[in-house]
Order: structure tokens, then sequence, then C-alpha cells
């Protein structure tokens, strides 16, 4: 079943991100899709995430393509102008890419090459909008596409935690004005906000899956409440993950195996998934290297 | 200096659609030498807005507005005008519309935009605020200008990026698309970010042969080319 098919069926909706390596083996990133095979109904492909320069989400896309798995290409703003976006749109689906995630992107000064010049001449809403023109057979410049045109299925992102939490609002409705049809959030620690938010976005129709990030440690947690805009993880998980890592210490000392931080991290994933699964209408798992503790995370979490 | 040209009028009356009263600011500076805001243009524009069913509250004429100092001294002189207006037309580069955006809490409209002509500053030089990109938003987004309040550039609104109002890029400097929406808030306007502008035309950044033709440019020219004609002159005789 395809992404469009899972989702337009309205059954809940589960996809997953891996990332393509800085380097050219790619035996690790397709072992973690092959995890997911039958698991999820679409794997997201990061973009040079964090600004980073490493193999490009369309390459990895076509080899998960080749492994019929189904993949989703994110496409971040940052890295080429209107002509570069609008050609890697038809690249891919000429390539058999359906899925598109539109993203402005992080700056270049986040990543590993802080010198590079940063782009943006299109943002996530452009780029959207870019892309629901070449679906109607014209690009930008308004210029008519020779043949059929490409028919894609276009996604956005929303940092349901924002605050203020009016301009994200605003945005949101107008990425899914420009052709959005899927929406996957920023990740969620805090089930009340939360639910003001899928309150708020009541009125939008098009399935919002809310995001999932495993949480390594209690350092990683206090790091993204300090520095990732929109993330809030609440106490109570903080002191959970940090027993965790003191017994994992205390196991360690005497020679035994731990296991505890890798158990609260599945642990509260998976109730992060039950308790959001009344509220969206699926969610998405973003493991930051812990690809291979996600098949757990879906068992635990029911789905 | 930054050099500029009228908008079609069609766009500034649009920019003015629910307000009645308009108390208009012109710069006696760059934008006055480009023939865009000088005595007569900016007449013509008084003419122009009373013809379209509007009431001019009242005109500054300012010598440099992008001086922050000089334009809150010139409003405050007239200010029962300013008062009365429900927004205020800038005839100025887009410096000049942030100068007004900044002193007075009511919407400051372009009636302008700014052509790229190598980088001139104006005298607001605290921080970039205008690229002369040719595009003029600072209607849409409130006398605050996405092009340059904003590290991406961004058109239609922040990126994911901004942390308690600060910028991802640099955590010292406010997230300018946050600026801009606590303004349109506080004026009543936030709704405007529904609206989706066209795509900024980066073409409108070249400075095209007809836009030497204003008298600053000729200014900065006709010398070169007397010197040269000298030149040329002295080498035959």
């Amino acid at each position: 079943m395809s992404l469009r098919e899972a989702i337009e069926s309205g059954k809940f909706v589960v996809t997953c991100e891996v990332a393509p390596p800085k380097g050219v083996n790619m035996e690790h990133v397709t072992a973690e899709a092959e995890l997911l095979r039958g698991r999820v109904d679409g794997i997201n492909v990061t973009d040079l995430q964090a600004a980073c320069m490493r193999v490009s989400s369309l390459a990895t896309c076509v080899l998960l393509k080749q492994m019929e798995l189904e993949p989703i290409l994110q496409m971040v703003c940052r890295d080429r102008n209107r002509l570069a976006l609008q050609s890697e749109l038809l690249s891919a689906y000429a390539l058999g890419i359906r899925n598109v995630l539109c993203l402005t992107g992080d700056h270049v000064v986040l990543g590993d090459h802080v010198e590079a010049k940063p782009v943006f001449d299109l943002d996530s809403v452009s780029l959207l909008q870019a892309a629901q023109g070449l679906m109607e057979g014209h690009d930008l410049a308004g210029n008519e596409l020779e043949g059929e045109p490409p028919d894609l299925f276009l996604g956005a992102i929303v940092t349901p935690g924002a605050d203020p939490i009016e301009p994200q609002i605003y945005k949101l409705h107008n990425k899914v004005r420009a052709g959005a049809r899927f929406i996957q959030t920023q990740a969620v620690y805090d089930i009340d906000t939360f639910a003001r938010f899928a309150e708020r976005v009541s009125d939008i129709e098009v399935p919002i899956l809310a995001g999932i990030v495993l949480l390594k440690s209690a350092g990683m947690a206090r790091y993204m409440n300090a520095n990732v805009a929109g993330v809030n993880v609440p106490e109570p998980l903080i002191k959970e993950m940090a027993e965790a890592g003191r017994k994992d210490k205390a196991a360690k000392a005497e020679g035994k195996k731990g296991g505890n931080v890798v158990k609260a991290s599945i642990d509260i994933a998976a109730r992060l998934i039950r308790e959001l699964k009344p509220l969206c209408q699926g969610v998405h798992i973003m493991p930051l290297g812990w690809g291979h503790h996600v098949p757990a995370v879906l068992e635990a979490g029911e789905l | 200096m930054i050099a500029s040209e009228l908008k079609p009028i069609d766009e500034v009356l649009g920019f003015l659609e629910g307000e009645e009263k308009v108390f208009v600011v012109a710069c006696d500076g760059c934008s006055a030498g480009c023939e865009v805001s000088d005595p007569e243009r900016t007449s013509a524009m008084v003419a122009e807005l009373e013809k379209n069913g509007k009431s001019v509250t009242g005109t500054a004429r300012v010598e440099m507005t992008c001086n922050q100092g000089l334009v809150a001294l010139m409003l405050m002189q007239q200010m029962a005008g300013v008062r009365e207006a429900d927004g205020i037309l800038v005839m100025s580069c887009g410096v000049g519309v942030q100068t007004v955006a900044a002193a007075v809490e009511k919407p400051a409209h372009p009636a302008t935009n700014s052509i790229y002509v190598g980088g001139g500053a104006g005298l607001w030089r605290s921080e970039p605020r205008c690229a002369e990109c040719g595009n003029c938003m600072l209607d849409y987004t409130g006398g605050i200008c996405p092009y340059t309040a904003c590290s991406k550039s961004l058109l239609y609104g922040s990126c994911g990026g901004p942390n308690e109002g600060k910028c991802e890029v640099d955590p010292e400097v406010e997230c300018g698309w946050m600026r801009i929406y606590e303004r349109l808030a506080r004026l009543g306007r936030a709704d405007r970010l529904k609206e989706m502008p066209p795509l900024r035309n980066h073409r409108n950044m070249l400075s095209a042969g007809e836009r030497r033709r204003t008298s600053v440019w000729a200014l900065e020219l006709v010398p070169r080319e007397v010197l040269e004609e000298e030149a040329r002159s002295s080498a035959a005789t």
C-alpha cells in the first residue's frame, strides 16, 4: 500500500525516518530501512539534516524504492534555488518517488559547512506551491511541462509546541492551501500541549502525524528543552531517563548488563504513542540513530 | 544612496483599502533625487489619493527619512494629522518605511520599490534594513522587512527555528518573523498572514538601463563622462 493509499484509507498511519550516511557505505541505512518493512506506511529520508553534508535524500530514496519500500523524499530550501528544486522534484518522480515532504531547512550556520552560502530562494510554502504547479503541468515561471505532469503526494511540517503558536497555525493553513496532503510534526512529549494544538487546528482537513523522537538520555532531554524550539520534555520523563541511567551505571560497575536506558526510552515512546493515538491520525518516529529499536517501540506502542 | 521607483498606483491603493484617512511622509533624500518623492511627485500622489476618495490628513517632508530621530521629530510636529490618520503612506526607500513604522503604532505602507544599487544602507545603520530588492513587501509585513530581518529572508512566515523569539542562527538576535507577527498582532492585522504574496522576483534587484536616467545617477555619472571627454580631447591635442 502506498503512503497515499494508507492516508486516504483513514487508518492510523505510521512513518519513520532514516538518515543517509556521511560517506558512501549505504549498508547501514538500507539495513535500518529493511527493519521497517511491513511495519510502517512510509520511510522519510532526511535531506542533509542539521545542515551537514552527506549522501542525498534522493539517492537514498531511490535505493529504498529499488528495495520495494515506500520512501518519503525530504526536501529543504537551504541548498538549491528554484531551478534546482523543481528539477529535483521532476527527477524524483522520474525515478519512481511519489512522496515529498517540503521543509525550509536549518540555516547553514547550524551545520558542518558554516562558511557556505545559504540559498532560501524558496521556502516550505513556496516549495509546495512549486510542486503543486508541476503537478498542474507548469513550472514556477509559467512554462508548460512536456507530456504527463508528475503526480506527487506532498507533505509539510509544523511545531505543535511553538510559543506563540499563532504564527505556526497561519503558516500551516498556508501550507495546506499550497498543496500539503499530510503533516508531520516536531517532537511531542507533552500530551496536553499537543491536545490544545490539535483543538486549534481541528479545521485542517489533512491528517497530522505526531512526531516521536526517542529519548536517549536525561541529558539529551535537557539539551532539547534548552535548545530546540517548541520542544518541552516534561520533568517526570527526564527523571525516568535519569533513574534508568543511574541503574545502568550501577549495573556496569558490577560488571552486569544494563539496558535500563533503552527500556525507559522505548517505554516512554510507546506511552506517548498510545496517549497521542486518539488525538491525531498517525505518528512519525525520528529515532536519531536508534533505528534498530524502532520495531520494539512499534510493538510496545501497539502499532 | 538608495534608488527607488514608485509602485503602480493600484498596488498602493490596494494597501490603503479600508483606510480612509491617510498621512503622507515624503523623503527629501535619495528618493527625491530619483524623482519619486520630490515635491511635485508628492503633490501628484496626494491628488491621486484624493481622487480615489482618500482624505489626506497631512504631509511631512523629511530631509532624510532614514534618520530615525528626524522622522520622530517631523511626525511630532504634525501629531494631529498623524493621530487622525488610519495609516501612513511613506514615499521613500524601504529604510524610511521602517523608521516610520518604528515611530508610529499605525500601518506604514510603502509607495515605492527600492532598487539595488550596490548596497547603500541609509542613515539608520544599527542593522541592515533594506536589501533594495525591488519587491517591497513592507505593507504585508507591518513595516519590518523580512528580507533583512529574517536570517533566511523567508517570505511566508518564520521557519521552525526560533526559540523563545530568538533566531536559530544567533540567540542574540530576535526572530524577524516573530517581530513581524507581534507588530501585526498589535495593529490588529495578523490575519494578513493568511495571504500568500507573489514570489520574490530577483530580477528586480538588477539595475536596468532606464533606471539610470534619474538625476541622482546623472550626478554620479556626468562628472566621470566629463572627465573621460576631457581626457579624450587632451589626448587629441
